[in-house]
């Protein structure tokens, strides 16, 4: 991978040009111009997304979009850097923790306090104006190009500071590393309060407390399009109620025996018409 | 092209990841602007060492990086631990030691 990112940053055409021109080649400018609209939409969207899920989508196209950025910018082992470390790790910690925690109700953006929000905007706008002519004020620095600084290679480059001028910030930040793991680990700890209930515990209460020990009946004897919502006769004719499962009885969306027998007519059955109609609402015998 | 697109660019981003921090109210949310203000500082970072001709710019921008990975690691957890207590990952909702 060394020898592909060192010919890649070698092969940029870009470098020489820049330290006498002061601007870059056409092909970075339209590269540019195609990937920062869709940077400050998608991070609008990190703003107005109305799942968390969308919003967390959005933040991963902006850093893939990073990423290509600082190859452009002669940058390609931070373009790697980026996409496994931030696209690939921390989004995806994301996701998981997003998974775990579950989607809230009151997640919308809409929930903000109505003061507070637009109290919010504009000073957040004030921030963009501030650091934006801030910027656009300064003084143009003449770019140099990392022409130079490249020639080996730019992971070469990298590595040489890091490892040289930088190497007691590398340990440093390898103990911060090692020190953020076990402290998630702590954190997510639990501590087992009462005795863990399995499988042998559950069916010694059951027994204790004199339920049904077989197994519920199976729904949907006469059940046209699914099974699984209409109950099962019992053998008095009587539906059984908890044949149907419990997330459709909870959702209200069993049907009722009578409901499903309406739609067999005579004539819709043919040769073999019920020989008593059952409506679910027999005697018990 | 002037490199100085490359840093409005990256304050228009910072900005919105201050305006998320502001704004939203979920703590995950909250949470993926603060990622989104450090990308940006990185991408000032990238693009001064690029001005400079100097690779020190982005090895900051690298340990940018391993800190906002061992900072993610932390926080998330954090958001878990209160989620298992308190049953919501709303940043308003944390508010116990208020008196």
């Amino acid at each position: 991978m060394t020898t592909l990112l060192a010919s890649a940053g070698a092969a940029l055409p870009v470098l020489t040009s820049l330290a006498e021109t002061g601007r870059t080649s056409t092909g970075e400018e339209v590269l540019f111009w195609c990937l920062a609209p869709v940077m400050v939409i998608a991070a609008l969207g990190l703003v107005f997304a109305r799942r968390t899920v969308y919003a967390a989508m959005s933040v991963v196209l902006v850093m893939i979009c990073l990423a290509v950025l600082y190859v452009a910018q002669e940058a390609p082992f931070l373009g790697v850097v980026q996409v496994i470390v931030y696209t690939g790790a921390v989004m995806m910690l994301f996701l998981f923790v997003l998974m775990l925690v579950g989607v809230d109700a009151a997640d919308t953006f809409t929930d903000a306090l109505g003061a507070h929000r637009w109290i919010s905007a504009v000073l957040g706008v004030g921030l963009g104006a501030v650091l934006v002519s801030v910027v656009l004020t300064a003084a143009d620095l003449a770019p140099s190009g990392l022409a130079a600084a490249n020639a080996d290679g730019n992971p070469v480059g990298v590595a040489r500071i890091v490892f040289g001028d930088f190497v007691v910030t590398l340990e440093v930040v390898g103990i911060l590393l090692v020190t953020a793991a076990v402290g998630a680990i702590v954190l997510t700890h639990r501590e087992r309060l009462v005795r863990r209930v399995r499988q042998r515990e559950r069916a010694d209460a059951r027994v204790a407390a004199g339920e049904t020990l077989t197994p519920l009946p199976a729904p949907g004897v006469y059940a046209r399009s699914n099974a699984m919502d209409v109950a099962a006769l019992g053998p008095g004719g009587r539906p059984l109620e908890h044949s149907v499962p419990r997330v459709l009885r909870v959702r209200g969306q069993e049907r009722s025996v009578g409901e499903v027998h309406a739609h067999l007519g005579p004539e819709a059955v043919g040769s073999t018409p019920p020989e008593r109609a059952i409506t679910g609402e027999e005697q018990v015998r | 092209m002037n490199l100085t697109n490359y840093l409005v660019l990256a304050t228009i981003l910072f900005t919105i990841g201050a305006l998320t921090v502001l704004v939203r109210r979920n703590a995950i949310v909250v949470f993926m602007g603060v990622e989104l203000m450090l990308n940006a500082a990185n991408l000032a970072f990238v693009t001064f060492a690029r001005m400079h001709g100097d690779l020190t710019g982005q090895v900051v921008a690298f340990f940018v990086m391993v800190v906002a990975a061992a900072e993610v690691v932390v926080g998330l957890a954090i958001i878990v631990a209160i989620y298992r207590t308190r049953r919501s990952a709303s940043v308003d909702d944390v508010n116990l030691l208020k008196s």
